[in-house]
C-alpha cells in the first residue's frame, strides 16, 4: 500500500502541471478578448482615451503577473530566484 | 552647438563603453565563467530590440496622430509571449535542437534543408529589413539635426540631412562589424552583443521613463493634472478603427515572431528554454512600462510645442525646451540605444542568412563544389558577412534616399511588419502542420511577397516613385481590380490593413492549397516529424549512413570552418567516446549527424548538409537512401537471427560437451573401477599362493597328503590367475580389433557337441537338442564361435541351481539369420541386472563359482567381430541367452574384417 502514495502523489503533480499548461494556452485568448472588449465601447461614446489607458494598462500588468504565476508553476527549476526581476526592470 | 559637441562626445563615450562591456562579456564567455551572461533576466532584456528607434521616437509620434492605436504594437508581442507555451517554447526547441541559425535556416531545415527556400526567405528578409533600418538611419539623423536646430521644429529631408544619414550608416557598419563579426561563432551565439543590448535595453527604458516621469511630474502637475490634461487634448475621444486595432494588434504579434532580429535573439541566442519562462511575463512588463508615457508625453508636447513641430520628436524636444539639457542627452541616448540595438542585431541575423545561404553555396559551387580545398572557409564566412553587413545598411540608405524620408516614422515600421508577417504562415505550418511542403512554402512566400511588394512596399516610394500614378488610379494594365490600394474592388480600407488582409490570406491560401496538392520529398517528411512532434523525440532524422566518409578529410573540412583548436577537441572527444585514441573517430551516422549539427552552427543547415555530402558521397536522402536505410533495418533483423542461430548452436555445443565430459567422468570412473576390479581379482589367488607357498616352506613337519592338497590349491590359483590373464588379453584383443579372424567351415551339430563337452556338461545337467535343426553348415571362425559356445552353457552348468538341471539349446534360422538359444531352468537374472551381464566383471549376485566375470564381456565382444550379436532373453524358463549369427556368414565374415 506505501507504494501506491508517491505514485498517487506525482500523478496529481502531472495533474497540476498539465491543467497549468492548459491554462498557460488559454491565456494568451484571453488576453486577446480583454484587449479587444475596448472596441466594444467605440459606440457608446462614454469612453475617453483616458480611461481606456488605464483599463489597458490594468489588463496588461494583471495579464504580465497570471504569466508569471503559470510559469512558475510550469518550470522545471521552481526554486530559482526571479524574484528581484520586476524591481531590476524597473530601475 | 555646445550642445551638439557634448552629445558626439557623450555618443562616442557611449559606444566605448558598450565596446568594453562587449569584450569583457565576450571574454568571459571563451573562459567559461559567464553564467551571470545566461540569466533570463539577460535574455529578457535582450528580447527589447523589439523596441526600436520606431518605438522611442515613434511611438509618441503614432499616439499624437491616432491616440491609442499606438499600443497594439506592444500588445500583439505581449500575447505572443504570455502565450509562449504554444509557439515560442516550440521554436526554441526546435531552434536548439536544429542548432538553427536564422529563421531562413529554420524555415529551410524544416522544408527539407532546401537552399532554394533559404535564398528565397534570406531575400525577402533583405528587402523587409531596408525600410526598418532606413527608419533607424532617419531618426538618429533626426535626433542629431533635432538637437543642432534651435526651434525644436522637426527639420525637412536637406541634403544636409542625407549625407547625416549616411554617416550614420557608415557608422553603423562600422560598429555591428566590430561587434558581431568578430568570429565565426560554433554556435552564433554573440555573448558581448548580447550584453551590450542588455545595456543598451537598460539605458533606453531609463531614458523613457525619465522624460516621462519629468514630463508628468515636472511639467504637468501629476497624475490628476495629465489626465485632465489627456481629456483636453485633440486626443482624447476613444475612437480608434475597429479593423486597425485588430489588425495591428496580429500584425505585431505576426512581426514579433517572424523578425530576423527578433529571431535571432530569441531563438539563436537563446541559452536556455527556460528562461522563455521569466520573459513570458518579464517582456510584457518591460513593453508596458516602455508603453506607459507615451500618451502623457504626445498629449504634452502637442499642447506645449508649436503645432508645425514634429512629433516623432516630442521625446528629444520637450526636454530641450524646458532646458533640461541633461535630460534631454540621456533621451537622446536612449533614442541611440534604441537604434544601434536594433541595427547591430538586425544586420547581424541577415548577414549570417546573406553568408551562410548565399555567398557560402556560390563561393563553394565557383571554387569547383569540393569542401576539401585549401584556404580558410572561416575567413571567407567572415569576409562574406562583413560584407553583407556593408550592404545591407546601404540598402537601408538607398531606401532612405528613395521614399524621400519624409514618412512619418511610424508608417515605415508597418511597411516592414508586414513583409516580415509574411513568414508566418510557413513558419507556423512548418511547426505545426507535418503536411506542409516545401512547394507549398515557396508559394506562400512568393505569393505574400508580391502582394506585399505591390500593395506596401513600391507605393511607399510615392505616387510617382517607382509605381506610376497611372497605376495607382486606374490599376495595373488598367485594371481597376488590381489597384494597390484597392486590391480586388476593396475600396475605402486602410491601406495597411488592407495590405495585412490579402498579403496574409494569399499567402496563407497559396501555402495551404499548394501543400495540399504537392508530395513532399522523404528528406521533407522526416524533416517534418522532426519539427512537429519536437517534444516527442529529440533525435535528428536523415541519418548519415556513412562509412564511406573519410574522417581525416571531415577533419580538415572541419578545421576551415571552426578553427584547428575547436575542431581537434570535437574530433578527440568523439573519438574518445568511441573509445579510440588520436583525432580521427569513426564515422558513424550519429558522429556525422552532430558534426552537421556543429557545422550548421556556423554556415547554415543547408550548407553544412552539402559540405557532408560532398565528403561522405551522398547528397539528399532519396527514397533510395530510405531503402537502404530499410535495407539496414533488415540487415540487423537477419544478423540478429543469425545470432540467435549461433547462441542456439552454441547451447547445442555446450549440451554436447557436457555430455562428452560427463561420458569421459563416467569412463574415468569406470577404469578406475576397472583397475580396483582387476587388482582384486589379481590379488585373490596371488594371496591364496603366497600363503601355501610360504606353508610348504617354512613348515617341515607336513604330510605328503597336505603338500600334495598345498601345491594343487597353488597350481589351481595359478591356473586361475593365467586363465584371468589370458582372458583379459583375449578381451583386450578383442576390443582393440586386433583380432585375426580364422575363417573355417564346420557343422553347427559338431560344434555344440564339442562346446558341451568342453563344458563337462554332459554328465552335471541334462541337455536338450533337436540335432535335426543343426545340420546347418557355417563359414566363420569356428575356434571362436566355440568359445562363445563353450562359455554360455559352462555358465549354464555353474549357475543353475535347479534341482535337476537342464539345458535346452534351440536352433532357429529367422530373417536370414541363425538363431541359437540357450536356455536353463534355473532362476535366471534379475531384471536390474540383465543390463549389466555382458559388462567387465559383472557377477550376478555373490554366485559360489568364482569366475572373474569377463566371460560374457567376451562373447559379446567375439560375436560383434563375427557379425553377430549375443542377448539376454528375458522373460524365459531360466535364463535365457540368444545368439544370432547372420547365415551368410561369408559376407559378414567380410564385413567385419
Amino acid at each position: 500500500m506505501s507504494d501506491g502514495k508517491p505514485a498517487l502523489f506525482v500523478q496529481q503533480r502531472t495533474y497540476r502541471r498539465r491543467r497549468m499548461a492548459d491554462a498557460a494556452r488559454m491565456l494568451p485568448v484571453l488576453g486577446g478578448i480583454l484587449f479587444m472588449i475596448p472596441l466594444l465601447w467605440l459606440g457608446s461614446g462614454g469612453m475617453s482615451t483616458a480611461n481606456v489607458m488605464i483599463y489597458l494598462f490594468v489588463v496588461w500588468v494583471a495579464l504580465a503577473c497570471v504569466a508569471g504565476l503559470l510559469s512558475r508553476r510550469l518550470g522545471p527549476e521552481e526554486d530559482q530566484p526571479d524574484d528581484k526581476l520586476p524591481d531590476e526592470e524597473a530601475g | 552647438m555646445a550642445i551638439l559637441n557634448t552629445l558626439v562626445l557623450v555618443c562616442l563615450g557611449y559606444v566605448a563603453l558598450l565596446f568594453v562591456v562587449a569584450f569583457i562579456a565576450d571574454r568571459a564567455a571563451a573562459q567559461g565563467r559567464a553564467r551571470w551572461l545566461r540569466s533570463p533576466l539577460i535574455y529578457t532584456l535582450s528580447l527589447s530590440i523589439y523596441c526600436t528607434a520606431w518605438t522611442f521616437y515613434g511611438a509618441v509620434g503614432f499616439a499624437a496622430r491616432s491616440g491609442l492605436e499606438f499600443v497594439t504594437i506592444y500588445l500583439g508581442p505581449t500575447l505572443v509571449m504570455i502565450g509562449w507555451w504554444w509557439t515560442l517554447r516550440k521554436m526554441v526547441r526546435v531552434g536548439r535542437s536544429q542548432r538553427i541559425t536564422s529563421i531562413a535556416d529554420l524555415i529551410s531545415s524544416r522544408f527539407g534543408k532546401s537552399n532554394t527556400l533559404a535564398v528565397f526567405v534570406t531575400v525577402i528578409a533583405v528587402i523587409v529589413l531596408a525600410p526598418y533600418i532606413a527608419l533607424q538611419l532617419q531618426s538618429v539623423t533626426l535626433s542629431f539635426d533635432t538637437v543642432a536646430a534651435s526651434d525644436f521644429i522637426a527639420p525637412e529631408a536637406t541634403p544636409g540631412q542625407q549625407s547625416t544619414a549616411l554617416w550614420v550608416a557608415a557608422g553603423l557598419a562600422v560598429f555591428t562589424i566590430l561587434f558581431g563579426t568578430r568570429n565565426v561563432d560554433a554556435n552564433e551565439r554573440h555573448h558581448g552583443v548580447v550584453m551590450a543590448i542588455a545595456i543598451e535595453a537598460v539605458v533606453k527604458l531609463v531614458a523613457l521613463l525619465a522624460v516621462g516621469v519629468f514630463v508628468v511630474w515636472g511639467i504637468s502637475g501629476g497624475l490628476t493634472d495629465t489626465l485632465a490634461r489627456i481629456e483636453a487634448s485633440p486626443i482624447s475621444a476613444w475612437d480608434v478603427p475597429g479593423s486597425r486595432w485588430v489588425g495591428l494588434t496580429l500584425l505585431s504579434a505576426a512581426a514579433f515572431i517572424c523578425l530576423p532580429r527578433m529571431f535571432q535573439v530569441m531563438v539563436v541566442e537563446s541559452e536556455h528554454e527556460d528562461h522563455l519562462r521569466v520573459a513570458s511575463w518579464a517582456f510584457p512588463l518591460y513593453l508596458m512600462l516602455m508603453s506607459l508615457f507615451v500618451v502623457p508625453i504626445a498629449v504634452v508636447g502637442l499642447e506645449m510645442l508649436p503645432a508645425e513641430a514634429n512629433p516623432d520628436l516630442f521625446v528629444l524636444t520637450l526636454p530641450l525646451m524646458e532646458g533640461r539639457e541633461g535630460l534631454a542627452i540621456l533621451s537622446f541616448l536612449g533614442g541611440f540605444s534604441s537604434a544601434t540595438s536594433m541595427v547591430i542585431v538586425a544586420a547581424i541575423a541577415l548577414s549570417t542568412m546573406v553568408s551562410n545561404h548565399i555567398v557560402m553555396p556560390i563561393w563553394l559551387r565557383s571554387t569547383g563544389g569540393s569542401a576539401v580545398i585549401s584556404g580558410d572557409l572561416r575567413s571567407v564566412a567572415l569576409i562574406a558577412r562583413r560584407l553583407s553587413i556593408a550592404v545591407i545598411l546601404f540598402l537601408g540608405y538607398l531606401y532612405l534616399r528613395l521614399s524621400g524620408g519624409g514618412s512619418a516614422l511610424a508608417a515605415i515600421g508597418l511597411i516592414s511588419f508586414v513583409g516580415a508577417a509574411q513568414f508566418l504562415p510557413a513558419l507556423m505550418g512548418g511547426l505545426f502542420w507535418r503536411g506542409a511542403t516545401r512547394s507549398g512554402a515557396l508559394a506562400g512566400l512568393g505569393v505574400g511577397f508580391l502582394v506585399w511588394l505591390y500593395c506596401l512596399f513600391l507605393p511607399s516610394f510615392g505616387p510617382s516613385g517607382i509605381l506610376p500614378q497611372t497605376v495607382f488610379d486606374n490599376g495595373l494594365f488598367g485594371q481597376a481590380w488590381l489597384r494597390p490600394y484597392a486590391l480586388f474592388g476593396t475600396q475605402g480600407m486602410d491601406r495597411v490593413i488592407h495590405a495585412v488582409m490579402w498579403s496574409m490570406l494569399l499567402n496563407a491560401g497559396a501555402f495551404i492549397l499548394v501543400s495540399i496538392l504537392t508530395l513532399p520529398q522523404p528528406i521533407e517528411r522526416l524533416q517534418g516529424a522532426q519539427f512537429v512532434n519536437v517534444f516527442d523525440h529529440s533525435a535528428t532524422p536523415g541519418g548519415w549512413s556513412g562509412g564511406l566518409a573519410q574522417s581525416e578529410d571531415l577533419l580538415i573540412m572541419t578545421q576551415r570552418i571552426m578553427g584547428a583548436g575547436q575542431a581537434q577537441a570535437l574530433f578527440s572527444e568523439e573519438a574518445r567516446r568511441q573509445g579510440l585514441g588520436g583525432y580521427l573517430p569513426e564515422p558513424s551516422p550519429d558522429f556525422l549527424n552532430r558534426l552537421e549539427r556543429e557545422l550548421s552552427g556556423s554556415i547554415g543547415a543547408a550548407a553544412a548538409h552539402a559540405m557532408i555530402s560532398q565528403i561522405v558521397g551522398r547528397a539528399t536522402v532519396s527514397v533510395e537512401d530510405l531503402m537502404a536505410v530499410a535495407d539496414e533495418t533488415a540487415q540487423i533483423m537477419e544478423y540478429s537471427s543469425r545470432l540467435e542461430a549461433k547462441t542456439d548452436e552454441q547451447a547445442r555445443t555446450a549440451r554436447q560437451l557436457r555430455e562428452a565430459n560427463e561420458k569421459l567422468t563416467q569412463i574415468s570412473v569406470q577404469k578406475d573401477a576397472f583397475l580396483s576390479q582387476i587388482s582384486h581379482e589379481l590379488r585373490t589367488p596371488m594371496t591364496s599362493i603366497r600363503s601355501f607357498s610360504e606353508i610348504l616352506r617354512e613348515t617341515d613337519n607336513l604330510t605328503d597328503e597336505e603338500r600334495n592338497k598345498y601345491a594343487k590349491i597353488i597350481q589351481d590359483e595359478a591356473t586361475r590367475l593365467t586363465r584371468l590373464l589370458d582372458d583379459l588379453l583375449d578381451l583386450s584383443v578383442l576390443e582393440n580389433g586386433q583380432v585375426v579372424l580364422n575363417r573355417e567351415t564346420g557343422r553347427l551339430e559338431d560344434l555344440l557337441d564339442r562346446a558341451i563337452a568342453s563344458a563337462d556338461a554332459s554328465g552335471k545337467m541334462r541337455i536338450r537338442r533337436k540335432t535335426e535343426n543343426e545340420q546347418v553348415m557355417l563359414t566363420t571362425d569356428l575356434d571362436r564361435l566355440s568359445q562363445v559356445f563353450i562359455n554360455l552353457v559352462s555358465n549354464a552348468r555353474k549357475y543353475c541351481e535347479a534341482d535337476a538341471p537342464e539345458l535346452t539349446i534351440k536352433v532357429d534360422p529367422r530373417d536370414g539369420d541363425l538363431v541359437i538359444d540357450f536356455i536353463d531352468n534355473g532362476q535366471g537374472i534379475p531384471r536390474n541386472q540383465q543390463a549389466v551381464v555382458f559388462e567387465k566383471f559383472a557377477r550376478v549376485g555373490d554366485t559360489k563359482a568364482g569366475g572373474a566375470g569377463l566371460g560374457l564381456a567376451i562373447c559379446r565382444e567375439v560375436m560383434g567381430r563375427l557379425g553377430g550379436s549375443i542377448s539376454y532373453v528375458p522373460g524365459q524358463a531360466g535364463a535365457a541367452f540368444r545368439v544370432r549369427l547372420p547365415l551368410e556368414s561369408a559376407a559378414a565374415l567380410e564385413a567385419a574384417q
